[in-house]
């Protein structure tokens, strides 16, 4: 039943390639045909829940450099799930995606994710706004380049900020891949702390200028 | 062809109010830190009098990072981070992780370990359906109710203590398989909670079920139809709820649940009031599945005893062989081998389904790994479901959708 999936849709749809999976049948897909065969898929195929959708960044300079992922599953045909990716287009800062909100309207809360830690506009998502970041957050997260200790930006609300003269600071990095500091009496001190590969505070910051800052 | 979505009820209602009073639109932040939004939701909303004209939730307050940490920590390491998602839940969290990272491997554990699997999910579930009871009455006024059911989660944390060592988070699986077998005399001890907690369970159940002040504030309310639930890609009891069989553990079994007999209940409204009752039902299902786990415990290894690159060897060996140490010692310093590959693992948990997407490119640490919570999904049907109801339905709806924000913002 799996490989009909990816027949029938290779089919209908002959730009459809296979994706190389470890599980479920996957497909790649030009970015321009997505929501053509992820409703081929709901309506045709009996997909009808949009379980996930995210993106993948293939590292700095990759092409392509960001990659949509889409999961769904059937409720009909119980445990067939089919896996949709499609390579972003746009600039590397502003990577587009066409948005599948009209397709699932489960798709806007995960697309608004998507561009929250990614920065993929989905274009025709009637609210792409940041969901778990604050609102002005400067940067995209999840991308390779943004470091694991995150980088020191102003508190979301001015009027705090300005009282209390404190700013959102990076996390306190020991440097290492998840080691205790040896010979570390302070017990916080000594504490595993996570892998970084920029910088520690026990070595120089790298130059903040250089990681894009999101513009308006 | 574009699938229009609404509510009719709730639009239609939220309108009419609008005309009938035409008083000044007032907006009102309930959150992040409010008893019945069950963590750090914050909903802003717009009130009409007393009926909604619009919802949007606030979430991330509690986002932590988990998929940018797991992308900078072996697959060993990052059990821990998984009890946090659904803190009431923590096994059946590491279950659905450890068993995400296996079919990365192409690992297949025994059938012990499996076994083991399932009797801490399915407590893990009982567990988290009575905090979820509990806070659902605590929400629309029965007090009583949640003083029960603290009683009989502290039984299962003594349970949970006795196995895994601690009573919360418990990281109790490892990639191939499980830290520590189970003790002597576990089982009878669950078993004997299990014979003690079914009558508990329907004097629980009793004190709602037919209560006039709770089915006065659910039945009727936060009516989710099927096609919506599906639409939002609503999971778990919510789903069940209003309707749609989709369980996984009979869809696509995982962890050797197709050997075990039960039930899947399903409600008919999609209110409040259906969701309610299909927690209940689940938690005798549960039992029942325990019950039958336990019965047929098969003997042998409770890990993948031929998978060197991914379990640590027994601590014994590693004190007194070469082999073993040097095992251990890659293990723990680059972490479980994997292929490169993507796989995406779904497994059905008491919120809703928890999914793992793994993108690996070989070695010890994913490359991407993206936490599918049900939580998150199952919220961002409110600002359409809503709309339209009274203030005080809004506690019953988000009491009823039980949610846990530590799943929900990662």
């Amino acid at each position: 039943m799996s490989a009909d999936v990816t027949t029938a849709l290779k089919e209908k749809f002959p730009q459809v390639t296979d994706r190389p999976s470890a599980d479920h049948p996957a497909v790649n897909v030009p970015l321009d045909d997505v929501v053509a065969v992820l409703r081929y898929l709901r309506d045709e195929q009996a997909f009808d829940l949009l379980m996930d959708l995210t993106a993948v960044d293939w590292s700095e300079g990759a092409t392509p450099r960001f990659t949509v992922v889409y999961h769904l599953l059937s409720t009909t045909r119980p445990g067939t799930y089919v896996r949709v990716a499609a390579n972003c287009a746009g600039t590397e800062a502003e990577p587009v995606a066409p948005s599948v909100v009209s397709v699932w309207p489960a798709a806007d809360w995960h697309e608004r994710e998507c561009f929250d830690m990614f920065g993929i506009k989905f274009q025709g998502h009637p609210d792409l706004r940041r969901i778990l970041m604050w609102d002005g957050y400067p940067y995209h997260p999840l991308r390779k380049e943004f470091p694991l200790a995150g980088i020191e930006t102003d508190l979301p609300v001015a009027d705090i900020a300005e009282e209390t003269g404190t700013r959102v600071i990076a996390a306190p990095m020991a440097g290492g891949p998840f080691v205790a500091s040896p010979g570390e009496m302070n017990l916080t001190d000594a504490e595993p702390r996570a892998k970084d590969e920029s910088w520690s505070d026990r070595g120089a910051r790298p130059d903040q200028t250089a990681l894009r800052q999101v513009k308006d | 062809m574009a699938t229009e979505y609404s509510f009719p009820d709730s639009a239609a209602k939220a309108a009419e109010a609008t005309q009938e009073f035409q008083t000044e639109k007032m907006s009102l932040s309930m959150g992040p830190s409010h008893p019945s939004t069950h963590g750090v939701l914050r909903l802003q909303m717009e009130l009409d009098g007393e009926i909604l004209t619009k919802a949007d939730p606030v979430v991330g307050y509690l986002h932590r990072g988990d998929e940018k940490i797991a992308e900078n920590m072996t697959y060993n390491q990052f059990v821990p981070y998984t009890d946090r998602l659904d803190y009431l839940a923590p096994l059946a969290n590491n279950m659905a992780y450890a068993i995400a990272v296996e079919r990365l491997a192409g690992l297949k554990v025994p059938p012990r370990c499996e076994a083991i699997r399932v009797i801490t999910a399915e407590m893990a579930r009982i567990s988290a359906h009575l905090m979820g009871l509990g806070a659902f009455g605590l929400d629309v006024g029965a007090w009583s109710v949640l003083l029960y059911c603290l009683e009989e989660r502290e039984k299962l944390y003594k349970l949970f203590e006795e196995l895994t060592g601690a009573r919360f988070t418990t990281s109790y699986t490892r990639i191939g398989g499980v830290t520590r077998d189970m003790p002597e005399g576990w089982m009878e001890r669950v078993n004997a909670f299990c014979d003690q907690f079914l009558p508990i369970l329907e004097e629980i159940l009793k004190l709602l079920t037919r209560n006039k002040i709770f089915t006065d504030r659910t039945v009727g309310v936060g009516v989710i139809s099927k096609e919506m639930a599906l639409a939002y890609g609503l999971t778990g009891p919510n789903l069940r709820g209003s309707g749609v069989a989709l369980d996984l553990r009979k869809d696509k079994p995982y962890s050797g649940y197709e050997n075990y007999e039960f039930d899947v209940p399903v409600g008919s409204t999609g209110d409040c009031y259906d969701r309610y009752l299909v927690r209940g039902e689940e938690m005798r299902q549960s039992v029942r599945i325990i019950r039958q786990v336990i019965a047929k415990m098969p003997d042998g290894p409770w890990y993948a005893t031929d998978a060197k690159r991914i379990f640590a060897p027994p601590k014994d060996k590693i004190l007194t062989s070469m082999e073993e140490l040097i095992q251990n010692f890659m293990l723990v310093t680059e972490g479980p081998q994997m292929p490169p590959g993507e796989v995406y693992f779904e497994a059905e948990n008491p919120k809703g389904i928890l999914g793992f997407f793994i993108v690996s490119k070989g070695g010890g640490v994913p490359y991407r790994l993206k936490i599918r919570s049900p939580s998150f999904c199952n919220l961002s049907i409110l600002p359409k479901m809503c709309v339209g109801n009274l203030i005080s339905d809004v506690v019953a709806i988000l009491g009823s959708l039980d949610f846990v924000m530590g799943e929900c913002d990662r």
